[in-house]
Formats: C-alpha cells, structure tokens, sequence
C-alpha cells in the first residue's frame, strides 16, 4: 500500500475543494473496493478524503414520486428498505445477489458505483493493463478472458463492470446526483459508466473533482414485474458471468407496455439497447419475442477467444429472465433453483 | 485539514464493551489493529481482501469485514469480536452449536462464521435453509463444515423464535 | 471397563471446540512475541530467467524498514541441494528461496522486506525494483513434451507392473471405450495463511509455524539453517488446514528463519493468499483410460495412461494410478505413468493425491462402459468386484466395499433410477444421479511414532505426542484411546500435540494418524497402566471393582502421596507392522450424487450426496463424519470449480484470490449424508484403524461428473466442469 495522507471531509463542500487540491485523491466511504485495490497496489492515491461524516444517508421521497438513496447509504440498507423493496424490488433483488452480507453491510450507494473491475490483469501489478498503466497493453485479449466484454469492448481494453446493483440502476433508469465546484449535476445511470474506447483507464464520465450525493430512482411503475437472474461460477458470492435486470409491465391486453432491460458482466457498463426494448413495446410477452428482443440486444457481441460462450449464455439469460418477470416469479436470491 | 503522509493517528473504540486506544498510521486495517495492537487474533486473517469472511466481526451491531476497514475510518465504533461473545465461563448458544454439530474443524474460519451468524440472526431475514446457506456464503470454510454451520444455526434460531413466541 | 463405558468408537464433541469457537486456540501468527519484526516478500513476475538488478533504494528508506534480503545478501547457505531435503520431498533439488538469480517460476520469493510492522514491510515490499532477463518457459501442460520419471519418489507407491496383455486383449473385446480425460491444476488454500513466527534466543529457537510436521520442520532447519547447536522447538498447537500443503517445510518457515537468523531478530512472516498459489499445487494431469470388457461387462482390459505436471527441479509424483490395476478384477492390464516439466512450483500433494486426479478418470471411463454395455452403473462394479488385489497377488487386510455399494445405494434409492440420460426432470431442471468408487491407501506411517503419557500430580493423565491436529479431530481422537487404555474418565485426559519438543512423530498426512499416533498413545497408555497397577498393588492403594475406572480418584492421590510428587509417565512407540507385504489395505468408498441441471442457463446444482466408507474401526463418529463431509465439499470443488488459471503467454498463474479461485460456499453445499459402513480389520493397524482423511474426496468428482452425463447425456472429460464448459458441450450436441 502506497503511502497517503488521511483527512476526513466534514462538509461536501470541503470534499469537493480537497479533491480539486489533491488530484490524485480518493473519497473513501465503505471501502470494500478501494481498500482491497490500496493493498494491491492498484490503486495508489497520496490522499484519501474519508466522506463517512458527510450527511448523504438518507432515503427519501421525491417530489415527483421517485427515491432518492443517499451516497452513503449501505448496499444492505437500500436492499431492506421498505420503500425499495415495495416499489423497486428489482433493486433489492440485484443488491442481494452480490458480494456478501458483510461486504453489503459496509458497501455504499457510492462506492458501489465507482467499483473497478475484477480482470485479474487489472488486479496484478506484475503485468501489463491498459486500465491500470495506461499505454502497457492487454494481456487478457490474447490470454484468459472467459469472463470478459462481448459488447462494447475496444482494442485496449476488454474489462467488464462487475456492480450487480447497476445493472438494475441501469434498468429502473435511475439518475446519478453529484456535485462539483460549479454545482449540482444529474447523469442519467445510461451515462455514467463509459466504454473503455481509447481511455480504458476511466470507468466513468464523473469529474475529478466531483462528489456522488446520491442517486434518484424514477416514479414508482405501478404494476411492474421484475427479475434478477445472475449466472455465476458458484452459486453465491461471486461475480457475474452474465447477469439480466428485467423490468416491465403488461397492459390489460396482455401486451408489454415498459420494457427496460439490462445486462451485466458483459460490457464496460450495465448494456442496454432501448431500440431493441422499443420494439418489445405493445407485443405479447411471449417467449419468441422474448428471444427476438435478446438477439437483437446481442446482436453487435463480438466473443473474445475464450468467452464465446458467455453470447450465447446472454441471450438465454435475457429470455429467462423476461419470462420470470413476465410470469410474476423473479428469480430468488436464497433459492437457487432457476425457474 | 493538511497532515503529511502517514501521520499516526489517534482512534477509539469500544471493543467488546471496553474503551482501546491506539495511534495507527492511516493504512492500518481494522483486523491487523485488533490483531496485532490490541492481541485479540480470535479475528482471523484468511485473505486480507474481503472474500473469504474470516475477519468477521460486528460493528455497530451489524457483521462486516474488518479486514477492509481502515481502521482511522470508524474510529468511535462499537466492535465486537469473537473474544466478546460469550462469558468467561458459559459459550454463547451459538458457540455451544457450533460444538455440538460439529461445525468446525480446524477452527480457522470460526470465530468469523460465528459473528456471522450473530449478524446474520440478528438481521432477521434469513428463516430458512436456503436463506441460512446464502446469507453465511460470505464466511468460506475450507474444512468444508457448511452443513453443520447450517444445522447450527438452524437450531439457535429456532430457540430465539420460540423464545420470542413466549407469553 | 465394559462397553457401556469406553468412549472410542463413540461421538465425543471435538475437545479443541471450545477454544476454536470462543478464538482462543493460537495459530502461528497469533504468538505474543517480544521486539518482533515482520517480513513480507516480494515475488518474481516471470516464469523463468535471471535477476538482472535488484532496486532497493526505496524501500531502504521507507521508514521502518529493517533489512532486506535477496540473493545478493542473503546469509550462507549450504551449496549442496540434499541437505535442504525434507521428509515428504520428491525427487529433484527443492526450491530454496533467495539462492541465487534464477528465476523458476513466477511468483517465486526473489525479496524479503523485513520491517518494524507488518504495514512497513508490506508497503515496503512494492517500492523494490527488480528487472529480469527472461527466458522462453512453458506452463501449458498439453504442449510440454512428456517423460517416465527417472528416480521414484520415495513414499509412494510405485506404478504396478502390467499384467497379461491389455493390448491385445483391448483390441478383441466386443464392448470398449476409450477417452481422454484432463483436470485442472488446483490449489490447497486452507484457511489459515501460511505464517510463521520465529522468536529468536541465543539458545533457543521457537518457531510457531503453520506445518503438519513440526518434526520434520524442526530437523529441517537445524540441517538447512545450521542450528544443530541450538535448541530448535517447532510449536504448531492448532493449524488452520493443511490438505498437504503443510507437508513439507514452506517457503513462509523458510524465509523467516533466515530473517531471524541474519538479524538476530524475532521475526514474523505471513504470506498473503496470492503468495499461497505459489507454494505448491495439484498437479494438473492429461490422462487416457481404455476399457473393455465381453457382453457380460466382465473386464477384459484396463489401459491407464496419466501425465502429470511437475516443476523443472523436482519430479513431484503422485500414485494417480494406484488403484487402477488393483480396484476391479481384471487380468490384462497396462498402465503408463509420465511427467512433463513445467516452469512452475512443484506440485505439493493434495488431499488423496493421485487417486482423487486418477480416479475420476477411471470411474468415468467405467461409467461410460456401463453405458456402453447398457448396464446399470452400480451393477458394472458388482459385476467385476474383487475380494483380491490382483496387481499385488494377495487379500485385501479387509474390504467391505460391497457394504458400501449396497447401504449407499439403499439411502441414495439408486433402485428409482431410470438408466437414460436425460429421463429425470422436475420443472426446468434436468436431474442426473451418478455414482464412483473411492479407494485410498490405509497405510501407517512408515516411520515410526512416539507418544508419552504420564500422571501428573493434579491427578490427571497427560498425553503427548508431535503430531499436529490440522482440524482432523486427533487431539479428540487420542483423548478417547488414552481414556478408554487408561480406564479413566475423559475429563481426566489432557493431549498435548503440535510440538516438536514432544515425543517424535512423523507428518501428519497419508490419512494415517489415527492409526499411527492413536497406536503410540494405546502403546504408552498400556505401559502406564501397567506401572501404575504394580505400583498401586505394592502401596495397597488398588481399590478395584468391576466396571469402575482403574484408580479412583482417592486412590490415585494416596498414590501419588506415596510417590511424595514423582510423576509416573511411559513412552511408547509404533513401529511400521511387518505384515505389510502379506495384505493389501484399503480404504472404501461408495458415493452416490445427484445433480440437477439448468441446461438452458449450464447451470449445476449437486443437491445431494451420500458417501457410504469403509474405513476399518471409526473411533470418533462425529469428527470422522465431518471429515468425509469436509472432504466431500473439496470433490464439489474439483468436480464443478477450483481450477488454477494459468496465462501461458505471461507464464503466470493469474488465480490471485478465492474471487478468481472459487471454493465451494455455503450455497453450493446441499445435503451430503455419510454411511460408515462396519468392517472389522484386525490386521491393518493395532487400533483396527484404517484412517478418514482422504478417502471422502476421491470418488465425488466423478460421481458427480457421471451425474451430469445422467442428466444431460454430456459426457464432461475435463475438469472442472464450469458453465463455459457445459455450455460448449451442449451446443455441440444441439
């Protein structure tokens, strides 16, 4: 662990003055992530700015009859809230199938959306990765990538987000709030995480100097159907091989009527392709649309020379989760009998 | 709000219903500070990371990994450890059906599982096998006594219900 | 004492239970040391070549920091490779850390930081600089090219020697198969990090250690580390696992001791989880199986080949084909055994090494020839039983496989099995019941075991022995034999192990401590016994009624008054029995899993499992059971996880934690029910004691395996069986 200077933010304010005064500097909440990456050495900053007194651990109404989940807030506090787990259970569902109690009892809102990816090249000092030390190269393109990008990935760099929450962040269509030196932004979740393109080393379009204040979940959807459904190595604690947030209503004809739809562990960032969901609207919840609008969202996947499987895998994924959703029976986080 | 790197800091907690202090430089962890400074290495090191659940203890009432807190963080913390559960002469129930099910064997990856089970009974949502199983995935033992982990805490929960169900 | 009475054989709770779950048992990086250093290690990023430099100017300045080792500064060392030899050693130079510039495989120790905290050392261990010259190397096994070892390691048993003609008989059977098999290399990982603690004395050296051989720690670093004049006491009271990892001396002892030495320094060194994959591995193996048999699937040849990857300095081997020519009757039978070098560690033996790698490929192949003939699976290994073992010419000491076959069957309800793959369903899961054979050595220790018992003067009987207790329940076990020799309450035995300042024993593995250990502690418990009756006659103390213990506790402190304080003890010893030659021995094994199937999604589920073992005399049901339990959940992990993930461009194992190395959790282990079946043997050990340690993880990886092929009608050659590799299979098929 590189040696760093500690300060503790007692304002937004201070955070947002000190981050603009140190550029190399982290904001520390739970630390489940950035921790693990200091002892790697992967993460190297001289400053670390503990937020944890920053008042961003509420769980509120909005006015337009959204949420909004303070930057602070622990994943196993947002998963049990009863607000969450009423209006947004795909949220609760997502939060609940990654990591480990103790990691989501200390987790953040935040924190969970700045996690860094799990590529193995990125985690080990000793060899070369675009992400990490930019310019070095990609081993994992010619090496171990069973667990790597179909979609979106780019000649440096075939990383994948590993958050389960964001996936379903990205499906509800929730909004990023933060703060920098000129104020209050909004980022809709679909912007916020970046595709590496040229730049793998930045995961998202926050500022340096910007603080996450919390994120808003849109209007309640009122009879939505939802699933989770998280295909993984070992039945818990591990990270997706793929991963589908379905949510969706159906009229009173049967019909779709919302559909929004992501996928996990295949890109740089939760994928979703709404032209694709566009066309999923006004038709019956039917198994061949189901597929028609899964091979669509794959339709640009592009295997790498080991995960070819995880394309197909995505697309089976999508459809069953859609028909979990459709059928009102989401997918259990404790149960791990697929339905 | 400037401090040169490193500078040792100063950090309270109450640990096992006693107050311990301790100057600690920033990038000393929660774990290696009740393992190393305070001698309380009932909390294991199993892999440093947060993926193995050995290091569990409970902070403010809830289990955590504290091989992943700095331990400057959460300075004024109410922590407890393995060595805080139970009394000087009696096991805490869930010790006693750790023993009696035989849920461990080379012990390493105890005392985490059992502030696991604690945190996990407390938090009230786990009531069958299947949400035991998943809500202790985050504890790994290599000795591979999960089923007696689970018979474990199957047996303690179901006397905290009865016992809750009382007139 | 009659039966009512006696306590071995029975289901005592674990006597270290209570201090394990209230965290008072100490490991070795646990131990309160006076004015301690801490050491962490800076490892090579290649696979093979040259240190060119070393920069440490950083690190020299990183405040806290001690010293800093490497090959350039390191103490002297023996020039010569055999005296760094250890007990459980294959053939080959062992690594020696620090030695020179050579650089044999990535994530070798090439620095060591030594620094006042542990946070000094760490962080100061990444400001070293090191630059290599590299060198072409290889870790793919299947482009290595393949060799018959030269020199046999000592210990294992050797490849049997062919019988009849498999060749020929292969060729003009009417029913065969034949089909290549691979598993992947995979890790120990006990949950304890290897750790050790060096409290350096001027006379003294204490050295808390993770190791399943205090002993052989102990006469390995007076030889390696020139302490022949010191005191060197190796204390290793509670390890957190081992699984073979802890059989020889380590790297962590290693470097420790040299840090201690060099600085005069206590010194404490605990290798993060990443260093763990780089201290010895399961060697990774590419294995062919012939089978065939006549019409009725009596075997008419067995062909076994099996390469196995081994380091560039040592010939590591394993007895992968142990029971190939020994577990079915057979007459034509030929095995190849091979290495292939690789530039890696060395392979370090895991739990039931060779058999577990070695059997799945068998008791897939006899899976397959089951299908080949039409024949039910378990009706296959009926038909070619043996009461013999026919590579050796000579009885089995005792074999109750048969009971094992037909409980096991029974609690499975293997009679409801429909034969067709892919015929059971329940809701969008296909569900496959698949079964194997486990087989393990029952050996002793081949060197011999000592154990002392002596009556303290608070009336108690204390035992003592080296042998560790890795979590296997022999402080347990060893309380019960010396309780029911001594004709004594169990509250009144106090056991002592993980010491080498105790009584010698050899390692702890080869599932033979119970027999070995438990025989020196009956040995010296009958001693005793004997003392103490002659000398109780004598004083007229020997109050003796039938069905009490042997001296009542009134009766032990006139005694012990008599004595004015002098302690009685005796000694006793467990040599190897001679008889070996005229039995085979082993253990038994019949498992029996059901899988069920996701197969649009290759998701697997293994719900449930039973393991009926024969294993001569169980004396402790509870930690017995857990052990096979425990070893059953190490199978899921072969059958359906652990793969050590090599990138062969960078020479590197890329497997850094348990989030790229998954273990079995808690969610993936269902119900797993475990049969001791009774097989009386009177020959394998004095205690009748055949051992528990391996023999449960051997046949789960091919249960489980021939379960999927059940469920599916894919036959999964390559372990592990991941969701990548389903998936493949399935659209193969489709």
């Amino acid at each position: 662990m590189k040696r760093f200077t500690y300060v503790r933010a007692v304002s937004i304010d201070q955070a947002i003055e000190s981050l603009s005064v140190h550029p190399d500097a982290k904001l520390l909440a739970g630390g489940t992530n950035l921790v693990d990456l200091m002892k790697y050495d992967v993460a190297t900053p001289t400053t670390i700015i503990d937020i944890n007194d920053l008042p961003l651990r509420e769980i509120s109404e909005t006015a337009d009859g959204g949420l909004r989940i303070g930057a602070l807030v622990t994943n196993s506090d947002v998963a049990v809230h009863p607000s969450v787990a009423r209006h947004y259970p795909l949220l609760a569902s997502a939060i609940l199938a990654g990591a480990s109690a103790q990691l989501r009892n200390a987790a953040t809102v935040a924190g969970n959306l700045m996690q860094r990816t799990r590529c193995s090249y990125f985690y080990d000092v000793l060899t070369p990765c675009n992400k990490r030390a930019p310019g070095s190269g990609c081993p994992a393109r010619p090496g171990l990538n069973r667990n790597h990008a179909i979609l979106g990935a780019s000649e440096l760099c075939v990383a994948t987000h590993p958050s389960d929450m964001c996936v379903a962040l990205a499906a509800i269509g929730a909004t990023i709030i933060v703060q920098g030196p000129n104020g209050l932004r909004a980022i809709p979740l679909a912007d916020f995480h970046r595709l590496p393109g040229d730049a793998p080393e930045k995961d998202t379009t926050l500022f340096g100097n910007e603080v996450i204040l919390g994120i808003e979940l849109p209007p309640v959807l009122e009879h939505h159907r939802y699933s989770y459904l998280k295909i993984r190595d070992r039945l818990s604690y591990a990270f997706a091989i793929v991963s589908a947030a379905v949510w969706l209503t159906i009229d009173d004809e049967a019909a779709i009527s919302t559909a929004q739809i992501a996928l996990g562990g295949v890109a740089h960032k939760p994928w979703r392709n709404t032209a694709a969901e566009a066309l999923l609207i006004g038709r019956p919840a039917s198994r061949v649309n189901f597929e028609q609008f899964a091979s669509m969202l794959l339709s640009g996947a592009v295997a790498l020379s080991e995960n070819d499987f995880k394309i197909d895998l995505a697309r089976r994924t999508v459809v069953r989760a859609l028909e979990q959703a459709a059928s009102r029976t989401p997918q259990s986080q404790s149960d791990k009998r697929i339905h | 709000m400037a401090a040169a790197p490193n500078t040792a800091h100063r950090v309270a907690y109450t640990i096992n219903g006693v107050i311990r202090v301790a100057t600690v430089e920033p990038g000393v962890t929660l774990l290696d500070l009740l393992r190393e400074e305070f001698d309380l290495t009932g909390t294991k090191k199993g892999c440093d990371h947060g993926q193995c659940g050995a290091c569990t203890v409970l902070m403010n009432g809830h289990r955590i990994n504290s091989c992943l807190v700095l331990a400057v963080s959460r300075s004024g913390s109410v922590v407890t450890t393995i060595e805080g559960i139970g009394t000087s002469d009696g096991l805490h129930p869930l010790q006693e059906a750790f023993v009696k099910h035989d849920a461990l064997q080379c012990g390493y990856c105890t005392p985490g599982q059992i502030c696991s089970a604690i945190g996990l009974i407390s938090e009230g949502t786990a009531k069958t096998r299947d949400e035991i199983r998943e809500g202790m995935s985050g504890n790994l033992c290599r000795c591979g006594a999960y089923t007696g982990i689970v018979d474990a805490i199957e047996e303690v929960m179901a006397a905290v219900s009865d016992a809750e169900s009382l007139p | 004492m009659d039966q009512e009475q006696t306590v071995t054989g029975k289901s005592i709770f674990r006597i270290d239970g209570p201090p394990k779950v209230r965290g008072e048992a100490k490991y070795a990086a646990e131990y309160k040391v006076p004015d301690l250093l801490h050491a962490y290690v800076v490892t090579a990023s290649i696979a093979k070549g040259r240190i060119l430099s070393i920069d440490l100017s950083a690190a020299r300045q990183f405040p806290g920091v001690v010293e800093i080792l490497s090959h350039k500064n390191r103490p002297w060392f023996w020039p010569v490779s055999f005296l760094y030899k250890d007990a459980a050693g294959p053939p080959g130079k062992p690594f020696m850390p620090l030695y020179d510039d050579r650089v044999h495989f990535s994530g070798q120790p090439v620095a060591l930081v030594i620094a006042e905290s542990y946070e000094a050392a760490r962080d100061a261990a990444a400001l070293v600089g090191v630059t290599y010259k590299a060198e072409p190397h290889a870790t793919d096994l299947a482009r290595s090219p393949a060799f018959i070892p030269r020199k046999h390691r000592i210990g294992v048993a050797p490849v049997p020697h062919p019988t009849g003609d498999a060749d020929r008989a292969f060729a003009s059977a009417p029913v065969k198969i034949e089909a290549a098999y691979t598993t992947s290399p995979e890790n120990h990982h006990p949950m304890e990090l290897f750790a050790t603690t060096v409290e350096w004395g001027d006379n003294i050296v204490t050295v808390y250690d993770k190791t399943q051989s205090p002993k052989s720690v102990e006469l390995f670093l007076k030889v390696a580390f020139r302490l022949i004049g010191r005191k060197v006491r190796v204390v290793s009271s509670y390890v957190g696992g081992g699984f073979g990892l802890g059989l020889r001396p380590q790297q962590s002892v290693f470097l420790a001791v040299m840090a201690a030495k060099s600085l005069k320094r206590s010194v404490r060194l605990v290798l993060p989880r990443d260093h763990m994959f780089a201290l010895g591995y399961r060697a990774n193996t590419v294995q062919t199986v012939s089978l065939a048999a006549d019409e009725k699937g009596r075997l008419q040849a067995i062909r076994h080949k099996a390469i196995a990857a081994t380091s560039q300095f040592e010939d590591a081997q394993d007895p992968i084909l142990l029971f190939s020519a020994s577990l079915y009757r057979c007459d034509n039978v030929k095995l190849n055994y091979e290495l292939a070098k690789l530039d890696t560690v060395s392979p370090c033996d895991m739990r039931a090494p060779g058999a577990a790698t070695g059997m799945f490929a068998l008791e897939s192949a006899m899976d397959e020839l089951a299908y080949a003939l039409g024949a039910d699976p378990l009706a296959l290994r009926l038909t070619n039983y043996t009461e013999r073992d026919q590579s050796e010419n000579r009885p089995f000491s005792s074999k109750a496989l048969r009971e094992c076959y037909a409980q096991g069957s029974e609690r499975f309800g293997w009679d409801k099995r429909s034969h067709a793959p892919r015929s059971m369903r329940e809701d969008k899961e296909l569900i496959g019941w698949g079964m194997a054979t486990g087989a393990w050595e029952a050996a002793m220790s081949p060197a011999p075991a000592r154990a002392e018992v002596r009556l303290r003067s608070d009336g108690k009987f204390e035992v003592t022995s080296s042998i560790t207790d890795i979590g296997t329940g022999t402080y347990t076990i060893l309380s019960q034999i010396a309780a029911d020799e001594l004709e004594t309450p169990i509250e009144r035995i106090v056991v002592r192990l993980g010491d080498s300042a105790l009584p010698f024993n050899p390692i702890q593995g080869g599932s033979w401590t119970a027999a070995t250990s438990g025989a020196a502690v009956q040995s010296a418990c009958r001693k005793l016994k004997a003392k103490i009756t002659s000398q109780a006659k004598k004083a007229g103390v020997l109050d003796r009624r039938p069905g009490t213990e042997l001296l009542s506790a009134s009766a032990l402190a006139d005694l012990l008054k008599l004595r004015r304080g002098g302690e009685l003890s005796a000694t006793g010893t467990m040599f190897s029995p001679p008889f070996g030659k005229r039995f085979s021995s082993a253990t038994h094994a019949a498992v029996f899993a059901e899988v069920r199937v996701d197969e649009e999604l290759s998701v697997v589920r293994v719900t449930r499992i039973v393991c009926a073992v024969a294993a001569g005399r169980i004396l402790n049901p509870t930690t017995a059971r857990s052990q096979i339990i425990g070893a059953t959940v190490m199978g899921i992990g072969k059958a359906l996880h652990e793969d050590t993930a090599y990138d062969h461009n960078l020479g590197r194992c890329m497997a850094h934690s348990f989030g790229d190395y998954h273990i079995p959790s808690n969610a993936d282990v269902y119900d797993i029910d475990v049969v001791f079946v009774d097989e009386t043997d009177t020959q394998v050990s004095p205690l009748g004691v055949k051992g528990v340690g391996e023999i449960g993880v051997v046949a789960v990886a091919p249960a489980i395996a021939n379960a999927i092929f059940h469920a599916t009608g894919q036959r999964m050659r390559d372990l592990p069986i991941t969701i990548d590799r389903l998936a493949r299979a399935r659209s193969r098929a489709s």
